[in-house]
Order: C-alpha cells, then sequence, then structure tokens
C-alpha cells in the first residue's frame, strides 16, 4: 500500500499536491482575515461541542478501578515491588527493613565499580566508574543517589524483562506487532506527567509508583530493538540452527537470541538511560533522592547545591551510558585450553576482591563507610555565591536582558498572541495545508484529525501556548545546531568532537537543562524556550553531522572535479543529499521539544504542562488523560508529516 | 553406485513462491514459461524436479546464481516445505514428518554447510561444532569428545578455544563443515560451501573435502554456481535452469552429450580432455582384438595424451577397477577429443 502511495501521492482531480495546499492555505487565510465577521462559534468551538470528557474518563477509570477490581490487582504487584524496592533500599542507603544489611559502604561501590569498569573498557572507564561515585560520596550526595539508583537497579531489569518478552511476542506473531505499532507510538509521546499519575493512583506514592512509571516509560525502545535484532539474525545462523535439530526454545534460546545480542543491548543501554531520565523526574510524584533534592534546590533558587546535583546526575548519566555501550561492543575473550578457573574468572575474584577489602577498610575508617554531614565538599554556598557574581557583570547582564527583552518583546510574544489569535478552523486548515503540500490528502486528513482532536477537548488555547512555545524552541535550535552540524561536519576533528558532546549531552536526563536557563535567565518564558532550546539543538546538530558526512565520498569527489567551490559543493551536493537525514535529526527535536515544554511546566508557563501538572495534586487521571491526548496528538502529527517526507524524499533520491 | 533404494529421492517436486502457491499450482499449465509466472507475481524455485542420490554417491547441483539450486537443497532438507510432489530420505516421506520427526531426523542423519557459515559468533570453535550434539542432548563429557574429535578431522586442532571472529574464512568453514560431521550424519548437505573462499583456499579446501568424503563416505549433495568445481568433485551433476533441471547426468556424459542448449553452452569452454575418462568412450570389444598393455578406465582423456599420440593402434584395450577388460579405446575419437 504504501508502495502505491509514494508513487502516485492521493490527488484531488488534476490538481499538484502544492497546488491544494495553496489553496488550502489561502482559504486559512481568509479566514483568519474574516475574523471580525466571523461568529464566535467559528472563531472557537462553541460550549456544545464540547464534551466533558475529562469527567467521563475519570468515570471509567473509578470503574475500572474500584468496581472492576484493577486495585486490587495493581495492590498485589506494589506489595511485591515493594518488597523488592525496600530491599535494595536496606542495601544501597540502609532503609530500615529486611535484610537489614546495609547500606553498603561507598567505598566497596567504588572498587567494585571500578574494577567492572577495567573489565568492561579498560582504565578510562574504570576512572570514570570509580571517579563517579567518590565525586558523589564526597560531595555528600551518596544516600541521595543512592535512593534513586535503588529504583533504577529494580526498574531496568524489569523494563528490559518485560520489552524483550514482548519485543519476542511482536516478531514471532505479525498481529502482535501490528497492534503495538500505534500503542508504542503513543507511548512515545505521552507527556510523562501522563506516566505518573496513573502511577500514583494505582500504585502507593513513593518509590512504587515511581518504579512502575519508570519501567512503562522505558519499555518501547526495549521492544522495538528486540523485535529488530530477531529479525536482523542471518538466515544462515538459522538454517545452521534448524540443521542441528534445534526445538523452537532451543532456537530462541541458543540462536537468536545470542546472535541478536548486540540490538538487544543497545535496547538495554536505552533503557537504562530512560530510567534515569524518569526517575529523576519521578520527583514530582514524591520519590526521594537526587531529583526530589534537585527539585527543592531550584525551588527556593539555590543555584549552587542546584549545579553539584546537576553535576552528580550527569556524572551517574556518563558513566551508565558508557559501561552499558562498551557492553555491547565487548567481544567475548578466549583462553587457551587447560587455563585453570581462576585465570577464566579473574575480573570476577578482582571485583569481590576490591569489595571485601575495601569494605573491611571502611569497617575501621568510618569515613569510607558514610561521609559525614560535616564532612562533605559541597561547596554550594560558594558556588552559589561565584555564579550571582558572574552574573552580576554588567556585561553579561546586559547581554542576558537584552536578549530575554528582545526575544519576549519583538519574537515570542508576538508570535504567541498571533498563533492565539487565529480562529481555531484558520489553524487547522493552515496545519492539513502544510501536510497536504508534504504528503497529500491522506496526511492533510490526519493532520486534521489530530488536530480536530485537539479543538474538540477545549483545551484549543493551552494547546496552541505549548505549540508556540515548541516551536519557536525548535526554530532557534534550527538557527543555531545546523550552521554548528555545517561547521563541525567539514574535519574529521571536529565532528569527532562535537559528536561526542551531542551523545554525552543526550544522556542527560532533560531535567537538567534547567538549570543552566534558570541560572541565566531566571523564572520565565526566555528560560523555558531557552532550556527547550538546548535541549533539541542536539539531535539537530547530531543529524547534520550524520547527514553531511553520510554523503557517499564519489559525490564530494564527483563535485570537486566538477570545480564547484565549497560553497556550491555544500548547496548542491552535500545538503541536498543530508536533508533527510537531518530531517530525522529535526524530528527528534520536536519530540524533544514537546518532552521538555512540559518538564518547563515547573518554572511555571501557562500551557498545557502546567495543567497536567495541577492534576497531579487534585489526582485529576481523567482531566490528565485528556491533556496528555493532546501534547501526544500534536507531536504524533510533527512526527507524521515530517517521516513522511523523509520516507518520500529518500526514494527519490534513491536512498535505501 | 550401489543397486538399492536410493537414499533420497525426489518426484516431480515444485516449490513456488508467492501470495497463494498452491491456488497456483492447482492451475498451472505444462508449457507455462518463468517469465510467465513471474509476471503473475510467482517465481518458482524449484520446477518438477525428479532426481535421485544413491548411498554414498555425490550428487553435485549446479547453476547459475537465481536458477533454483540453494531451494532444492532446502526442500531436500526440508527447510523449505515443497508445493508439490514428493522428496523421501530412506524411504520416509519427508513432507509428512512431524516437526518433532523432523528435528529428530536432522539430530541423526542431515548434515549441513552453509556459504557463509552460519556460526554462531557467541560460540567457540569448540563450542559451535558441539551445538548439534548439545541441542540433542548430549552429555557434555561425551560432546566435547566427539568434537575435539571432528575439530582434529578438519585441521583445526590448537584452535578450539577460539571465536569465530578470530579465524580466517577457510578456518571458519572447516569449523562448519566439522560442524556439520559432528553428529555422524548419513546424508550431508553443502551450500555452496567454497564460494566465499579465495580461489587458492577453496582449491585447498576442496583437495579437503575429497579427502574427508574419502574417509567417511557419505551420501552428499553438494552445490555450487562453479563448473569446473563440480566436474573436480561430481558423481553425476545435476545443471539447473530457472528451477528446472536441465541434465543429470555423469561429468563426461555432460560434456560429451550436453542434454540441451544451456547445457552446451556450459560445456564449450571446458577442457574436455580433462573431464572425460577412458571408460566412459569405450566400446565393447565385440569381436574386435584386444591387443596390447590396456589402459585404466579411470584415466582421463589428458592422462594419455602422451600414449594417444605416440601409440600406434587404432583400438586401445580399457580395464575396469577389477582389473578384467571392459572394452576398446578408440585412439582417433580420443585423440579428436584431446585436440579439439
Amino acid at each position: 500500500m504504501t508502495a502505491i502511495d509514494t508513487q502516485m501521492p492521493a490527488r484531488i482531480g488534476s490538481l499538484s499536491n502544492a497546488r491544494v495546499a495553496t489553496i488550502l492555505f489561502a482559504v486559512a487565510a481568509l479566514i483568519a482575515i474574516a475574523k471580525p465577521i466571523l461568529p464566535d462559534g467559528l472563531i472557537r468551538l462553541p460550549d456544545w461541542m464540547i464534551l466533558p470528557w475529562a469527567p467521563w474518563l475519570q468515570a471509567m477509570f473509578d470503574f475500572v478501578r474500584e468496581d472492576l477490581g484493577l486495585i486490587y490487582v495493581t495492590r498485589t504487584i506494589t506489595a511485591g515491588l515493594e518488597f523488592v524496592l525496600d530491599t535494595t533500599g536496606n542495601i544501597l542507603y540502609g532503609k530500615h527493613r529486611w535484610p537489614y544489611l546495609g547500606p553498603i559502604s561507598w567505598a566497596s561501590i567504588v572498587g567494585a565499580s571500578g574494577v567492572l569498569g577495567y573489565w568492561l573498557g579498560g582504565t578510562r572507564l574504570a576512572l570514570i566508574a570509580g571517579g563517579t561515585w567518590v565525586w558523589t560520596a564526597v560531595i555528600g550526595q551518596w544516600e541521595l543517589a543512592m535512593e534513586t539508583m535503588s529504583v533504577i537497579v529494580v526498574a531496568a531489569p524489569i523494563a528490559v524483562a518485560i520489552g524483550v518478552g514482548m519485543g519476542i511476542q511482536a516478531w514471532r506473531h505479525r498481529r502482535v506487532e501490528v497492534a503495538l505499532r500505534p500503542i508504542l507510538a503513543v507511548l512515545q509521546t505521552l507527556p510523562f506527567f501522563t506516566y505518573l499519575l496513573p502511577a500514583v493512583i494505582f500504585f502507593k506514592v513513593g518509590p512504587t509508583a515511581a518504579a512502575v512509571a519508570t519501567i512503562i516509560f522505558a519499555i518501547p525502545p526495549m521492544i522495538l530493538m528486540t523485535t529488530l535484532g530477531l529479525k536482523k539474525v542471518s538466515p544462515d545462523i538459522v538454517e545452521a540452527g534448524q540443521m542441528s535439530g534445534s526445538t523452537r526454545w532451543q532456537m530462541l534460546r541458543h540462536v537468536y537470541m545470542p546472535a541478536a545480542r548486540t540490538e538487544i543491548l543497545v535496547g538495554v543501554n536505552q533503557v537504562i538511560m530512560l530510567c534515569l531520565a524518569m526517575v529523576v523526574l519521578t520527583a514530582f510524584i514524591g520519590m526521594p533522592g537526587l531529583g526530589a533534592k534537585l527539585l527543592a534546590m531550584m525551588g527556593s533558587f539555590k543555584l549552587g547545591r542546584s549545579f553539584e546535583i546537576g553535576v552528580t546526575i550527569v556524572l551517574i548519566a556518563v558513566m551508565l551510558d558508557r559501561l552499558s555501550k562498551a557492553w555491547i561492543v565487548k567481544q567475548p575473550v578466549h583462553f587457551e585450553k587447560g587455563s585453570p578457573w581462576s585465570q577464566r574468572h579473574f575480573f570476577l575474584l578482582a571485583g569481590i576482591a576490591a569489595f571485601v577489602v575495601l569494605a573491611l577498610l571502611a569497617w575501621v575508617v568510618p569515613y569510607f563507610h558514610e561521609v559525614g554531614r560535616r564532612q562533605d565538599l559541597s561547596m554550594g554556598k560558594e558556588i552559589d555565591f561565584a555564579i550571582k557574581w558572574v552574573l552580576d557583570i554588567d556585561a553579561i547582564q546586559a547581554t542576558t536582558q537584552w536578549l530575554r527583552w528582545f526575544l519576549n518583546t519583538k519574537v515570542l510574544i508576538p508570535f504567541r498572541d498571533s498563533i492565539l489569535w487565529l480562529p481555531t478552523p484558520s489553524a487547522i486548515l493552515l496545519f492539513s495545508a502544510a501536510a497536504y503540500y508534504v504528503g497529500g490528502l491522506r496526511s492533510a486528513l490526519v493532520i486534521a484529525c489530530f488536530f480536530g482532536i485537539v479543538a474538540l477537548t477545549g483545551w484549543w488555547d493551552r494547546s496552541m501556548i505549548t505549540l508556540y512555545t515548541v516551536i519557536s524552541a525548535v526554530i532557534l535550535a534550527t538557527i543555531l545546531g545546523i550552521p554548528l552540524g555545517i561547521f563541525a561536519s567539514r574535519n574529521e576533528k571536529w565532528s569527532g568532537r562535537i559528536l561526542l558532546a551531542c551523545d554525552t549531552a543526550q544522556t542527560f536526563p532533560s531535567f537538567i537543562y534547567l538549570i543552566p536557563a534558570i541560572m541565566l535567565f531566571g523564572v520565565n518564558d526566555v528560560a523555558v524556550i531557552f532550556s527547550i532550546l538546548i535541549f533539541a539543538m542536539v539531535p539537530l546538530t547530531r543529524y547534520t553531522i550524520e547527514g553531511l558526512r553520510g554523503v557517499p565520498v564519489e559525490l564530494t569527489e564527483a563535485a570537486d572535479m566538477a570545480g564547484s567551490t565549497r560553497r556550491q559543493k555544500l548547496m548542491h551536493v552535500q545538503l541536498p543529499l543530508a536533508l533527510p537525514t537531518m530531517a530525522v535529526g529535526f524530528n527528534q527535536a520536536i519530540m524533544f521539544a514537546f518532552f521538555m515544554v512540559i518538564i518547563a511546566a515547573f518554572i511555571g508557563t501557562q500551557d498545557l504542562g502546567q495543567e497536567l501538572q495541577r492534576t497531579l495534586a487534585g489526582n485529576e487521571l481523567g482531566k490528565n488523560f485528556v491533556l496528555g491526548t493532546c501534547v501526544s496528538v500534536m507531536a504524533l502529527a510533527f512526527d507524521h508529516v515530517i517521516r513522511r517526507w523523509v520516507t518520500d524524499r529518500k526514494s527519490a533520491l534513491g536512498l535505501d | 553406485m550401489t543397486d538399492s533404494q536410493p537414499v533420497i529421492s525426489c518426484r516431480n517436486a515444485w516449490k513456488i513462491f508467492g501470495p497463494d502457491p498452491e491456488q497456483f499450482y492447482a492451475n498451472i499449465s505444462a508449457d507455462m514459461s518463468f517469465e510467465d509466472m513471474r509476471a503473475q507475481g510467482y517465481i518458482a524455485g524449484v520446477r518438477d524436479v525428479s532426481v535421485d542420490v544413491a548411498k554414498g554417491e555425490m550428487l553435485v547441483i549446479m547453476g547459475l546464481s537465481g536458477s533454483g539450486k540453494s531451494t532444492l537443497v532446502r526442500c531436500l532438507s526440508r527447510l523449505h516445505d515443497i508445493t508439490a510432489g514428493s522428496i523421501t530420505v530412506d524411504g520416509q516421506d519427508l513432507g509428512s514428518l512431524s516437526e518433532k520427526e523432523l528435528i529428530e531426523l536432522r539430530r541423526r542423519k542431515m548434515g549441513m554447510v552453509f556459504q557463509s557459515f552460519g556460526l554462531l559468533p557467541h560460540r567457540t570453535v569448540l563450542e559451535n561444532v558441539a551445538f548439534p550434539l548439545e541441542m540433542r542432548g548430549q552429555d557434555k563429557h561425551e560432546r566435547r569428545k566427539r568434537a575435539l574429535e571432528v575439530v582434529e578431522l578438519v585441521g583445526l586442532s590448537g584452535r578450539e578455544e577460539y571465536f569465530p571472529r578470530e579465524l580466517s574464512g577457510g578456518q571458519q568453514q572447516r569449523v562448519g563443515i566439522a560442524r556439520s560431521l559432528a553428529i555422524e550424519p548419513d546424508i550431508w548437505f553443502l551450500d555452496e560451501p567454497f564460494s566465499a573462499l579465495d580461489p587458492l583456499i577453496r582449491r585447498e579446501m576442496q583437495d579437503e573435502f575429497l579427502r574427508l568424503q574419502e574417509m567417511l563416505g557419505k551420501t552428499i549433495v553438494f552445490i555450487t554456481h562453479d563448473f569446473d568445481e563440480a566436474l573436480r568433485l561430481a558423481d553425476r551433476i545435476a545443471i539447473m535452469k530457472d528451477g528446472a533441471v536441465e541434465q543429470c547426468d555423469t561429468p563426461d556424459q555432460i560434456v560429451l552429450n550436453p542434454a540441451t542448449e544451456y547445457v552446451t553452452k556450459f560445456t564449450e569452454d571446458i577442457d574436455k580432455a580433462r573431464v572425460v575418462h577412458a571408460g566412459a568412450i569405450a566400446k565393447p570389444v565385440n569381436g574386435e582384438p584386444v591387443m596390447g598393455t590396456p589402459v585404466s578406465s579411470g584415466k582421463t582423456i589428458q592422462d594419455l595424451a602422451r600414449l594417444l599420440v605416440d601409440d600406434t593402434r587404432d583400438l586401445i584395450p580399457v580395464t575396469s577397477d577389477d582389473g578384467t577388460i571392459m572394452g576398446n579405446l578408440d585412439r582417433v575419437e580420443a585423440l579428436d577429443i584431446l585436440l579439439r
């Protein structure tokens, strides 16, 4: 079906897509101009059309929860989960629960992680792994970090197990795959508040709800990567397994799963990183740990401490990412026949030894067991002071203030006002016109339908504010990120550096990006835009570099031999070919922006995020879902159109 | 070749790929060409193929890529289910085996070697070789012992603990061969086993393969797109085109009497003197005198080149393997083959 679609885009009569788009655009403009004479019902949907979705949904949830008895199921799960979380809590930070062994002294964990790091990736990773924990301990955030980790060590394995299981089912039964695909697409665009509230309502507030929200949030990529990996197993290996007389289970266990190891471990890496990102955000539902502390510190504007916690989170993110990525590429090493057991398991023994020796040391020297409140090296106040001092420098203050003024009065507010001023039908037509231009009738209908849903929920104005924030931030990110990518792609050294920076930045939990924004601009719209901007710039720059460097050498050489200047080569050869890849980055930037804009509710926005945050306090599950749907369909609308464009463009260029 | 019942017997087998192969097969007419089928969205991977493989025989299936040779061998091992016809292995109808019986058959009787080796990347050489034994649940010590034996057989001793990525292509294929031999199969399928290797290594592996076959005497179905390789190894060659077998015969007969135009084209560039054996063109004595020293029927015309030029006899007697005279070789006819 798609093949036919790309060859013959749906047309109305003999009109081309561009012509129809222009007509739609003109109609949209006409409605906008005619606004003063339009009846109210055409400017915004009349009240009678906006159905009380929220109470209906609420009633449905209540029915499922109480009358169908879902609450008993979730309570059982809660009890089991709570037991596991209590156990890890006890071991990692000494929560007063069974098995009453913990906490493990920090020095032991440093030792064991160091050995693990060395085994996976040599000295460098040993230093990253050990160093992260040393920093965490001496800065006085050990307990916070362990609270966070105690959820991750439970959530990540569960998410991996469920994800792999569902991935296998999706790979085995086409129907499951078809059914899962739209669900996963929606899950990946739902704002995180929509994960949090049901978790709170169905599972106990605190670590249990946090773990549940984290698990659900982290599952989708695991499913996708598992299915992908299993599909990619080479037929020769499969046939070799069959000819060896493997049963179905043996095939899966001994042939498919090991052969799909790389993809599955990439999935594991993504699960771990999503777990960290989410667990930090579960601070909003009362999960203690690094996230909660960061939230509190930012709330009371203690920038120094916020900065330190930010550094800890970033270090942990980098460490988890590097370790799990090193695991992906780690190849088994062979031992000569007859090597003794101790030599085969050298690193395991070394790890245990480091753990035990340091535990004994910690027993003698209390400092290595726990860094006391007065012993930590936290310099929150001093950093606070330094930050304030820097920000008080006239030049900097003048710059940020001018930027704030300029962006606010010249760009943001006019843009916001105009998008809010547009009558609803006109706006929907406008978006559909753009979609028609790219993907023809089908895309236009999809987009009209998506924004129609937004209008029907009655949250149009709030949604438009969210949309305006996303669009302005992504445009600014494009203006900054693409030239940066073009510049970096010019030589090997710089592309390497910037790609590394992007890779690293991408592992940071999104919450972190609020810190510099608040530092520079305080609490306002510009800070929101700024935090989204840096978050969204990462994929844009990254895919620009990858797209440009991915242009086949023959083509650039042909351009060189045709005597083109650098600029001509860029404009006529490299950019056109890199554009589909860059568009993938653009799409990701928009998805990131939709995610970030909701988090920015914390700074005090006026959009859907703010309303979503409020539902948390009121346990309004119905409203929460309605708002979540608004965010999701808007994100899906962009996703649809951009993907469509990328596919068409790629087939037009004859790429893959 | 033996007189007993064939080990593999394939009767009018069809394998059709497409949306609804059974339906399509039911309405097929005999003269429908490959292109006609393709126009309707169907590919006949195997088209009305009937071949027998006798015990201890090596049948080489030869054809260009896309000719259906790999599909045919996958039907013989039931990696593919055939659309129509029947295939029996040791008298058992392959198509009617349950999943369990099929697994059992593969665990006891069949071994297969693949073009790109199909080694499991996370297992050492020894573990790869022991894999089929592990699958059938043999205990650890026994399978280790057997695996070490086969590893030695293919000349990889000392590399048992290596991982596939640490081996060269030739060595990897030795592992593939060892794995397929681990269960001591009666039937051995080899799907272009040497095509991915460099020419020099290929030659070496062919010699190695002939050595193994001499030792083991398995029933073999060997696939190749390399005619020289086929001539070198085969007892009989089946030449395939568009899923159908064009000719299935001994190398001598294929070279001397190509059945179709397609086969003729294939044999045109072949140095026939290196292929044709004295026994193949020897005529029954029929009262003609038997004079002088005989030649062995296993010699190729090229082997006999000097003799053919120097000798003055018109008819040279030929002895079969057991030493009895089987007929006379017409010297002029042989010289024609040599000098063509």
